[in-house]
């Protein structure tokens, strides 16, 4: 494989560094079965230049899929670009001709994604406390950009009843996740109109530096239109906290901060109410997709221990709906 | 019930092997021990602390409920009534009993989890 994505590469090592430029250190960073990741240089007449290879395996069914396809994430990231929010920048689109298949590639931005290294390793102590503030306005400028075509649009209700069909076929009877789906029904919020949302911000996806602080927002995949409190909620998390529950946003800051980035940066004012009742609702979705995960396990789709494993964290997501709701939600 | 070894020193015992030969494994499999350690890390704690949480749990649903049964039939007749709407987050007693239930299920899942605080 390394070599069949090695061949593609050097036959675009000109339309990406110039005539004559070279590639350099291709290394597989990670991926599942059908979405590859790859680390390259192309080393050329203008230098070297690092970047990165998204690549999907296999054929994209837009109807099954949850996530974009490659060519939508490409427009996503250059929209995202243009209203001014921090992206790893795209540059190149793959044709037919290239032999990579469904891809892209986008500049390698240096920095951090290891969310406890983010939350607690000394090099980010100065910056950390700027982190929330900014997250709010970056997210502030996604929801102000212009969505590219054919995204679908999702909504609480929505959102709880995909989730809900999920868990009734898992036949799983836990009386948290019942009483959150309840719960979260009754007090859906009302509807306001769809933005662009990353779908996925959260400690984790996002490329950290320790002077700058957020350099990229990564993984576009689940982009869609919807509520900007679901973003604003998401990163808010705790399974995103990594053990730093006293700081709700990522791990790293307060409401607060995140609240006001969002409105210094031209986003309105979005109660914190709203923002609760959408990291419930995303406490409550992680806890159906561990559900999910060990269910791979379970029917033999996915023999790995490490599938089991992550069904024991659905009581992470238990105690934290139970306390939300103690705490009023 | 065997006590020479107890099924703990069993569980301690493939625990201590894993981590002995984690050092020498490529990446992906260093993690996947690793998970697999913690895996008997659970287990472990299910056998020490799970039969007393269960007994537990069932006097809590019970009360709660008004009737006996095991957890299973317990936790399906709560969420059916939850499902109805005969039971909501206002019922007294529901949150609580919920709490202490999951609290003794996490000290067995994810001792080390720190939960979303509290007001």
């Amino acid at each position: 494989m390394q070599g069949e994505v090695f061949e593609a590469l050097k036959g675009l090592a000109p339309t990406l560094g110039g005539e004559g430029a070279q590639i350099a250190d291709l290394q597989r960073l990670s991926g599942g079965a059908s979405m590859q990741t790859w680390a390259f240089a192309v080393v050329g007449g203008r230098g070297r230049d690092e970047l990165i290879l998204r690549r999907r395996v296999g054929s994209f069914d837009p109807d099954a899929a949850r996530s974009v396809s490659l060519e939508v994430e490409a427009a996503l990231i250059t929209a995202a670009e243009k209203v001014g929010a921090p992206v790893a920048p795209l540059v190149h689109l793959a044709r037919p001709q290239d032999g990579l298949g469904e891809a892209h590639i986008t500049r390698r931005i240096s920095g951090e994604t290891l969310g406890r290294k983010i939350v607690s390793d000394p090099r980010f102590d100065a910056v950390r406390p700027a982190l929330a503030r900014q997250c709010g306005a970056i997210l502030a400028q996604i929801h102000s950009a212009q969505p590219p075509e054919g995204l679908k649009t999702v909504d609480a209700l929505a959102e709880l009843a995909r989730y809900e069909e999920i868990y009734r076929a898992s036949g799983a009877e836990r009386p948290i996740l019942e009483l959150a789906f309840q719960h979260l029904k009754k007090r859906a919020p009302e509807p306001r109109p769809a933005v662009l949302l990353h779908g996925d911000f959260r400690n984790g996806n996002l490329m950290v530096d320790p002077d700058k602080g957020v350099a990229a927002v990564l993984d576009w995949e689940l982009s869609h239109m919807g509520d900007p409190a679901e973003d604003l909620g998401w990163i808010c998390v705790n399974s995103w906290r990594f053990g730093r529950s006293d700081r709700p946003v990522g791990g790293f800051g307060e409401y607060r901060d995140l609240l006001d980035g969002y409105v210094e940066a031209g986003g309105e004012a979005i109660p914190l109410e709203r923002v609760l009742y959408w990291q419930a609702l995303g406490s409550l979705k992680w806890g159906v997709m561990c559900l999910m995960m060990y269910a791979s396990y379970a029917n033999g789709t996915d023999a790995s221990v490490e599938r089991p494993m992550i069904g024991r964290r659905v009581s992470e997501t238990e105690i934290d709906l139970v306390t939300l709701l103690e705490n009023g939600l | 019930m065997i006590e020479h070894p107890r099924a703990e020193e069993l569980l301690d015992a493939v625990a201590g092997w894993i981590d002995s030969v984690r050092p020498s494994l490529e990446p992906r499999d260093a993690f996947l021990a690793r998970v697999a350690a913690n895996a008997l890390s659970v287990v472990r704690r299910e056998l020490v602390q799970g039969p007393a949480a269960e007994a537990a749990a069932i006097a809590r649903l019970s009360g709660l409920l008004g009737q006996d049964g095991d957890l299973a039939t317990l936790n399906a007749a709560l969420c059916a009534r939850l499902r109805d709407g005969a039971m909501d987050r206002d019922t007294p007693g529901l949150l609580a009993a919920l709490k202490a239930n999951i609290t003794e299920q996490i000290a067995i899942d994810q001792p080390s989890y720190k939960p979303e605080p509290g007001l």
